[in-house]
């Protein structure tokens, strides 16, 4: 049957089976590619979207479950990469491959938004659901600090010169 | 088009330079890529092979092609870095474009073995100053003035007695007239004004990756796609023999179901049953009510308590060959005052790449185009050519950025899948295969399993006199499976007057393979250890114990040594120089520890890079917190980008605990026992050391490679601390067997 989502902004009918999980929806349906499949079963955060404010797995997330709901995906977060999240992605220049970096950053800015100053203890309470097989996990934090505006200036991570 | 060429040829490179119709101009490098590495240890001269490229475009912007591919090494900004610092342009007018796979054009395209700076560091440098010296003879004509007196800056030649200047750009097709200089004769810039080189440079990348832009091989999308999934016997090598088809394809979106015969080489083509429907959902789905009938061959009877058993078993025999033999090893025990033996284990490990398996092909009119993360791609057609029986030249290959590689994208197994499928669909359809992550854990080439029983004499002084050890791995007819070696002079080779080093070899049908420091993971683990093991014995401080080891200026021989980069000799004098800054910084010895806290040190040589680590580890019950680590690392005179060097350093050594805590596949009845992330965990953020600490010592060697040497010692330095604390020393990986956790 038909599903109505909105997604992000954009109001979207899918023709599709009910148990189909939202994260093939979003990649193959609706061609939208930044959120991405890692493993299929809620263990590595790479396919974190927003419903409504919060942060889920999509790939867990069978479409019939967000029927007619507000969901954000990476492309949504900002129309031109200039959410703060992203902005402080680049100024510490978190990334090695840049795989899970989509999911951390979507639930990184979910907890922005409850929480605009997290600490370090409650950063990892949200973020420990976001795997990074390369390690990048030290700038991710100092990114998130650095989007709640607790650091400014140049990435304090990015070694001597 | 190009409208005129000049070729210069030296002894050992040649560029080639080319005007672009329309104005600008082409530099090609052709370069003997490890020369000046070779040069330092008195190797000969490699072959000549083509290299790197550069478009100095009218409007005074530069494209640089990045000719390997990209898993998240930083390679497509670190390179162009050094190209654009001596060629004196800005860093923001340089874009970076990917090649395709082109062997005959580009040489060897490979991300792998740490290559990319002891490959490239002088090609890189000669061909952006000497592309910088003919647009100055171009400008010194131009004006009719001495090339002399003529600057360069941020893009443009300056003449400053006339106060002309003109851009790169606007001198490119008369500069591609001018003569190539003799490379012998180009200065490079003085570091002290290197403008990119050695700054923390973001990724090239960052943008796009932070933006959520399709740029991964998983994104890939052409028109018409279908999705693919190929199942595969659980058992390593087994065979479909027959399969439901008929029901499959009568499943939502199906459109083709079939078996696949294999090449009889897992490495290239395995058998299994390939899904292709409309959506990789529907294949996926589909993949649920496939009902095969395997042929699952002699794999079955393997099992990695089987392993353990065998090993155990021929550990007190003879080995079957002796890798090393030095002085008299049997004599030297018997005047030992002091015996230690010991027996280490560590189990196959997987790649785990975040991003799963894929590669998407499309097969047309006797032309297949391939879309892949391979880290080895034109090496992968050549046995693809042979199984689809086409000519390589028939087959294009785009190198699309993996999210991840490790070396598992050095196997193109997936890659073949892709295409062999891509062809039976045929008809000009796209098809991308998709792994699930459970086909990635259950598929790999696994970083080998390995057993060692090590026996050491110590003298009255507390001095090794004595080591043996009798490595116990895998292969058949005395050769090493793949990545199941160790090397005759690994370390302590060379330092210990009566040495040897033994193997026996068990066969086995698990497929292994080149996995991140390859080789020197895990034995840096054992070596470590077991080092650690003898200090304790002998009474002396791990630190000054591991100084004492290395106190000599050379070893005896610098021809061969080391994982990963044959030929690179191992200088004493880094390692100690690495030692004591890590032991000095770290406060070795000298701070006051909280309860139940040691440290612990691990150092290791590989693929041309020196580094220590240093762990402060507080064991509550069986809780292993890592309070921090200190890396300490020498891989020459320069650190091109600090910042991606930081990162892959930090990110090493988070690698290294998730080995040396939890990472283990366990083979039973032939196949991989874990399946995805809740098995086969990664260390998460909040177990991630508070702090990681890292320092490149700077020595007078050339610059060589970061991808690999950082990880080895995070693991017995963390495992010493952890038997400094409880005085019980695990000797089997991982580390959760012995009951520890992360904190």
């Amino acid at each position: 049957m038909p599903y109505k989502l909105i997604v992000n902004g954009r109001h979207e009918t899918v023709d599709v089976p009910g148990d189909m999980p939202l994260l093939w929806v979003i990649r193959d349906v609706l061609n939208l590619h930044g959120t991405k499949f890692g493993c299929g079963g809620g263990f590595c955060g790479c396919c974190t979207v927003h419903l409504g404010d919060r942060a889920i797995r999509s790939c867990l997330t069978p479409v019939s479950a967000v029927h007619n709901q507000h969901i954000t995906t990476i492309e949504g977060l900002s129309p031109d990469g200039t959410h703060p999240v992203q902005r402080a992605w680049v100024e510490a220049d978190v990334p090695q491959c840049g795989y899970c970096q989509a999911g951390q950053m979507m639930s990184a800015s979910a907890l922005l938004k409850r929480n605009p100053h997290p600490s370090d203890e409650e950063i990892d309470a949200a973020m420990d659901g976001n795997l990074c097989r390369c390690g990048c996990y030290h700038r991710i934090r100092e990114a998130i600090h650095r989007a709640a505006g607790t650091i400014a200036g140049p990435a304090t991570s990015v070694g001597q010169e | 088009m190009p409208t005129m060429e000049k070729v210069a040829i030296d002894r050992r490179s040649f560029l080639k330079a080319t005007a672009l119709a329309g104005g600008g101009m082409l530099l090609a490098l052709y370069a003997s890529p490890l020369d000046e590495v070779f040069a330092q240890m008195g190797f000969p001269q490699a072959k000549l092979v083509p290299g790197s490229f550069i478009m100095i475009h009218p409007d005074n912007t530069f494209t640089i092609m990045a000719k390997n591919p990209e898993t998240g090494n930083g390679v497509r900004t670190m390179l162009p870095m050094i190209i654009a610092d001596e060629l004196d342009v800005e860093w923001s007018s340089v874009k970076v474009e990917q090649a395709d796979v082109d062997q005959a054009k580009y040489g060897l395209q490979i991300e792998g073995g740490s290559t990319a700076v002891p490959m490239n560091w002088m090609a890189m440098r000669q061909l952006g100053r000497a592309g910088r010296q003919m647009l100055i003879a171009a400008a010194a004509q131009t004006w009719s003035v001495p090339e002399s007196e003529c600057t360069t800056s941020a893009g443009k030649v300056l003449h400053q007695g006339s106060g002309k200047s003109a851009t790169y750009g606007e001198l490119a097709s008369k500069a591609a007239t001018m003569p190539v200089p003799d490379f012998q004769t180009l200065k490079f810039k003085d570091p002290k004004d290197y403008a990119i080189i050695g700054k923390p440079t973001k990724d090239v990348d960052d943008d796009n990756i932070v933006a959520g832009k399709p740029i991964f091989s998983i994104d890939v999308k052409q028109p018409g796609q279908l999705g693919a999934v190929f199942v595969k016997c659980p058992v390593f090598g087994g065979k479909a023999v027959s399969a439901n088809l008929d029901e499959i394809k009568k499943l939502p979106g199906v459109r083709h179901a079939f078996i696949v015969p294999g090449s009889g080489n897992i490495a290239t083509l395995s058998s299994g049953v390939a899904i292709v429907a409309d959506q990789w959902y529907q294949a996926n789905n589909a993949r649920k009510k496939l009902k095969v009938q395997w042929d699952e061959g002699p794999t079955a009877n393997e099992s990695s308590e089987g392993f353990l058993r065998q090993a155990q078993a021929l550990a007190p025999q003879k080995p079957q060959q002796i890798l090393r033999r030095d002085g008299d090893v049997d004599s030297a025990f018997s005047r030992a005052a002091h015996v230690v033996e010991a027996f280490y284990a560590y189990p196959f490990i997987a790649h785990a790449t975040m991003e799963p398996r894929n590669t998407t092909a499309c097969y047309k009119d006797g032309k297949l185009e391939i879309w892949t993360n391979s880290q080895l791609p034109g090496i992968g057609v050549m046995p693809l050519a042979k199984i689809l029986n086409m000519s390589p030249k028939d087959i294009t290959v785009h190198m699309i950025r993996g999210g991840g590689g490790f070396g598992r994208g050095l196997v193109n197994d997936y890659f073949t899948e892709a295409a062999y499928i891509a062809k039976t669909v045929g008809g000009g359809v796209p098809v991308k295969l998709l792994w699930t992550r459970e086909d990635d854990l259950h598929h790999d080439f696994y970083r080998p399993a390995g057993y060692h029983s090590l026996k050491a004499g110590l003298d009255s002084s507390g001095k090794i006199i004595a080591w043996k050890n009798h490595f116990i791995s895998f292969g058949s007819n005395g050769r090493f499976a793949s990545a199941a070696n160790m090397e005759p002079d690994e370390f302590p080779a060379r330092l210990i007057p009566n040495y040897e080093l033994g193997v026996s070899l068990m066969p086995t049908g698990i497929p292994t393979g080149a996995m991140r420091a390859p080789g020197s993971n895990a034995i840096a683990w054992v070596i470590n250890s077991f080092i650690d093991e003898l200090a304790h014995a002998a009474g002396k401080d791990p630190m000054q114990f591991n100084l004492d080891l290395i106190a000599g200026e050379q070893l005896p021989e610098t021809h061969t040594g080391g994982m990963g980069m044959r030929g690179a000799p191992y200088v004493p004098s880094r390692m100690r120089a690495c030692l004591e800054r890590a032991r000095d910084k770290s406060g070795w010895g000298k701070r006051s520890l909280p309860a139940n806290t040691a440290m612990g040190v691990g150092a290791h040589f590989c693929h041309m890079g020196y580094f220590v680590d240093v762990a402060e580890v507080t064991v509550t019950g069986n809780e292993v917190k890592v309070n921090k680590i200190w890396a300490v690392g020498d891989i020459g005179n320069q650190i091109i980008n600090p910042s991606r060097a930081h990162n892959i350093v930090v990110g090493g050594v988070i690698d290294g605990m998730s080995q040396l805590m939890d990472y283990e596949i366990n083979i039973d009845h032939g196949r991989a026992m874990e399946d995805n992330f809740n098995n086969y965990e990664p260390v998460r953020l909040s177990k991630a050391p508070p702090e990681i600490d890292v320092e490149f010592v700077l020595s007078k060697y050339a610059p060589t490679g970061l991808g690999e040497p950082p990880l080895p010692p995070v693991l017995p330095a963390v495992s010493n601390a952890i038997a400094a604390v409880t005085g019980k020393r695990v000797r089997r990986l991982p580390l959760k067997r012995a009951g520890l956790r992360w904190a």
